[in-house]
């Protein structure tokens, strides 16, 4: 007892200049052992510590507080404690033991995921987040924590004000992994689509030596996604690894079966494609989005419509689109219409679309300001790819790698090795 | 010439129109009249004894039997079968024989009985033949005269190849590579295993031995060449290259005559090369190359209906060209060669003629196109909406009124639209690009962290 009342004291009377932060930081490592073995009694020494001052000290006893095996009821007590934490503690202090920091988050999460009201865990998560990244392009542990909240709270959009962030810095392969899953997930659930794809993309072509079910899950909803947006599935590219391109396709076939089959454009096969495989795609929660493909098949055939005709009577838009009656495909071109997807207007008295060329003529303000918004962005972007390739052909590491495959060369032959690596 | 073969073939005639089963087919020698009324059969119906006349060798046979297999009309098919019988009794194949009399199954008279007494003395005579052949193969092998085993080869190929053997008779024909000595002796040796390789199917061997034939550092006689030229448009029509074969037909010089007749006719030199060619080719490529082409006016003269209906279909008379069309379908769906190529080259020729129809205009009246093309107007918009599909036409259907509208792609709209499209995807594949190579430098730290 006496020494937690003494290294509470520590931590009262060391909380001041960043030199004294750092010796209560060794001096709190050396009796970590001895606040875990007291921690069910630490709750009341919470009270009297502050936690924007105090905010190292703090996070040692909520660390140890938590890391104490709790009966349910008893395990939402420390809640408050650590909103308030993370709320209020100073970034400085906190960035001295990050791993515990993230530890208290962590548990944080699966208290909100027991009681099963993640919404409360996404405000508190979102702040952690932000206290916890160096810069905007850093991935931390936590952002994948931060998304699965979003997802079972279905508060998508919480989940934008992360993801649109660009990511470049990654500590844990597996946090990307999940980080990218779930955001074409939160997309997919706004109808973000192409967003969307390109995170699912990110998983599959990110280099890997062995698959892991993150991917084969991500390849299932990349599949369904390409056929909503783009009516096929893409091959694997270069880039891609080689494990990725022999092996994926043989976890998700059914998915495969059901591009294939929408690759022939006929309403009818494709349905029975769904049919037949129908629990596979339950059981793989995907039955929605293969719904949304399925209705995605009207969408692409009425747009290839607008491609040929410039007055069709909806009559022939339902037989040419497979739609069982005129008021069907009415309602499929009008709801087209409404979002934009096609330009035409419906003449109800003689039952005629007619399709119109696309009004935007590239001549207003908005437009331009669009355009010029994408250069100042290509520009940025640009700039980082070439201090990337600058500060890579610096990188020691990558120099003796190329240089030990360089020997295996000839003098004659260096120009066109080099060549091969340009 | 009608006239003629009327009168020579006069007798048979009776014979087949007493033994046909009822009065269906009671007169053969008069189908015009008929397939007059009933448009399905085509226009004029073939005459197969001027036909046959074109050919010699085994190619009539093949040819007839083809058509008696393919014209589903008993009278046509009893009359190749005759023309095939007697070709085959001056020949000496008793295997195939024995099969087309087995075609004929007695219903043309006891003078097309199975003959057995003919094929005991044909398979005496070629036992014997073969034998003879063997011993004295064998005689020049131990000579080791060169000259001598290649026409040794070259003689037992000849006997399997009149013996319908093809396969044995393509086998000695190469064989005889081996001993050629002079580029005449290569180029016989070309000829030969391309006429059986036709006869066989095998067009892959065909054009191989075409090239071969063609790189002898002897300069080819035109005959020779003509006759390279047809085998080389054979194979490319059989592996459905129908540009590459129509420039082989189109450069035949009329050398060929009527040299070849045991493969191919100068008629079919016009009809193949002058279909291959209105599939394929553009508009100035069918004036410079075929109308222009001097060459190739004197086979077209053979053959009235292609002159016409390639003159008409530059001249943009699209009716009158589909309609030459329609009438030399049947026929051409009897030809050997051809066939299959039918239906691909009349689509491809048709949807020529459609683009083409509608190139000039910036509104089309879609009643008067039909019209011009002899069909509805729904077919005409199916096809024409295939066509915009697949980007050949640049225009638009007005269903409502039934007009077709040329469509001018604004290049400003569509080029700010390639514009942000192509940003947009940059923009993409670098975030991707970047990403993938910090998580290789990532794993690559990884490693080297693990080393130290």
């Amino acid at each position: 007892m006496e020494s937690v009342d003494a290294v509470v004291a520590h931590i009262q009377g060391l909380s001041g200049s960043p030199e004294e932060v750092s010796q209560l930081h060794s001096l709190l490592k050396q009796s970590e052992d001895a606040l875990r073995s007291q921690a069910a009694r630490l709750a009341p020494f919470l009270d009297q510590l502050d936690p924007s001052t105090h905010t190292l000290g703090y996070l040692f006893f909520l660390e140890a507080c938590l890391s104490e095996p709790n009966s349910s009821e008893q395990a939402g007590y420390f809640n408050p404690y650590v909103v308030d934490f993370i709320n209020s503690c100073s970034i400085e202090q906190m960035r001295l033991a990050p791993e515990k920091f993230i530890s208290v988050c962590k548990s944080l999460k699966d208290q909100v995921m027991q009681f099963e009201v993640p919404i409360r865990g996404i405000a508190p998560l979102r702040t952690a987040i932000r206290k916890l990244q160096t810069s905007s392009e850093q991935l931390t542990t936590l952002h994948s924590d931060y998304l699965i909240l979003c997802l079972l709270a279905k508060c998508y959009k919480a989940g934008l004000s992360i993801l649109d962030d660009d990511i470049f810095d990654i500590d844990q392969p597996r946090d990307l992994f999940l980080f990218c899953y779930y955001g074409g997930m939160i997309n997919i659930g706004l109808k973000r689509f192409r967003k969307a794809l390109e995170c699912l993309h990110n998983v599959i072509t990110a280099p890997m030596t062995s698959l892991n079910a993150i991917v084969v899950e991500a390849y299932k909803k990349y599949i369904l996604v390409s056929l909503i947006l783009n009516r096929q599935v893409p091959p694997f590219p270069k880039y891609a690894s080689p494990t990725v391109q022999r092996n994926l396709k043989g976890y998700t076939q059914p998915y495969i079966d059901l591009a294939n089959c929408y690759a022939t454009g006929t309403f009818s096969e494709l349905e029975a494609c769904i049919q037949t495989n129908l629990e596979k795609f339950q059981s793989d929660n995907n039955l929605g989005l293969v719904k949304q493909v399925l209705s995605s098949l009207y969408k692409h055939n009425i747009q290839r419509l607008t491609q040929t005709y410039l007055t069709l009577s909806l009559e022939d838009i339902a037989n040419a689109t497979q739609l069982e009656t005129p008021k069907e495909a009415e309602m499929h071109v009008l709801r087209m219409i409404e979002d934009s997807e096609i330009f035409a207007t419906i003449n109800q008295k003689d039952g005629m679309v007619s399709f119109q060329e696309d009004p935007e003529q590239y001549k207003t303000c908005a437009m331009i300001e669009h355009i010029d918004s994408s250069i100042q962005s290509l520009m940025v972007l640009s700039r980082k790819l070439s201090s990337l390739d600058e500060h890579i052909s610096c990188d020691p590491a990558y120099l003796t790698k190329i240089g030990k495959e360089r020997q295996k060369f000839d003098f004659d032959e260096f120009d066109s090795v080099t060549h091969k690596f340009l | 010439m009608n006239g003629d073969d009327e009168g020579v073939v006069g007798a048979p005639i009776g014979d087949d129109a007493m033994f046909s089963d009822g009065g269906s087919v009671d007169d053969p020698r008069r189908p015009p009249a008929r397939a007059g009324k009933a448009p399905a059969a085509g226009g004029e119906q073939m005459d197969v004894e001027a036909y046959a006349a074109l050919y010699t060798g085994r190619t009539k046979v093949a040819r007839l039997l083809f058509i008696a297999e393919r014209c589903g009309n008993e009278g046509m098919q009893l009359e190749a079968l005759r023309m095939v019988h007697d070709e085959i009794k001056r020949g000496e194949d008793s295997h195939l024989y024995a099969e087309v009399v087995a075609k004929i199954g007695g219903r043309l008279g006891s003078q097309y009985d199975f003959d057995q007494t003919w094929v005991d003395t044909v398979d005496r005579r070629a036992e014997l033949r073969k034998e003879k052949l063997e011993n004295e193969l064998s005689a020049y092998k131990t000579n080791m005269i060169k000259e001598s085993i290649r026409m040794g080869y070259n003689d037992l190929a000849d006997f399997y190849y009149s013996h319908g053997q093809l396969g044995d008779a393509f086998k000695n024909y190469v064989r005889t590579r081996d001993y050629c000595t002079t580029s005449k002796h290569i180029i016989q040796m070309c000829l030969n295993i391309i006429l059986v390789s036709i006869e066989l199917g095998q067009f892959m061997h065909v054009s191989n031995y075409v090239s071969k034939a063609e790189l002898t550092p002897e300069q080819l006689d035109s005959v020779t060449h003509a006759k390279l030229r047809c085998a080389a448009g054979l194979a490319y029509l059989e592996t459905k290259k129908y540009k590459l074969a129509a420039r082989k037909f189109l450069e035949t010089g009329p050398e060929l005559g009527n040299n070849y007749t045991d493969v191919i006719a100068p008629q079919d030199v016009a009809t193949y090369g002058g279909l291959c060619a209105l599939a394929s080719f553009d508009r100035t490529e069918l004036k410079n190359k075929v109308i222009d082409n001097i060459n190739f006016r004197n086979f077209l003269e053979l053959v009235p209906e292609v002159r016409e209906l390639i003159n008409d279909f530059y001249a943009s008379r699209y009716a009158s060209c589909l309609a030459y069309l329609e009438n030399l379908k049947p026929n051409l769906l009897l030809d050997i060669h051809l066939h299959e190529h039918v239906e691909t080259l009349y689509l491809e020729i048709r949807h020529k003629a459609i683009i083409q129809y509608t190139h000039p205009f910036i509104s089309v009246d879609l009643h008067t196109m039909a019209s011009a093309f002899k069909t509805s107007v729904a077919g005409l918009e199916k096809e024409l909406e295939a066509l915009i599909t697949e980007d050949q036409i640049q225009a638009r259907i007005d269903s409502h009124n039934k007009i077709l509208y040329a469509r001018h792609a604004d290049q400003r709209n569509a080029t700010f639209q390639r514009v942000l499209q192509t940003g947009m995807e940059f923009e993409r594949d670098v975030r991707a690009m970047l990403l993938r190579a910090n998580l290789i430098k990532h794993e690559s730290m990884l490693k080297t962290t693990k080393k130290h």
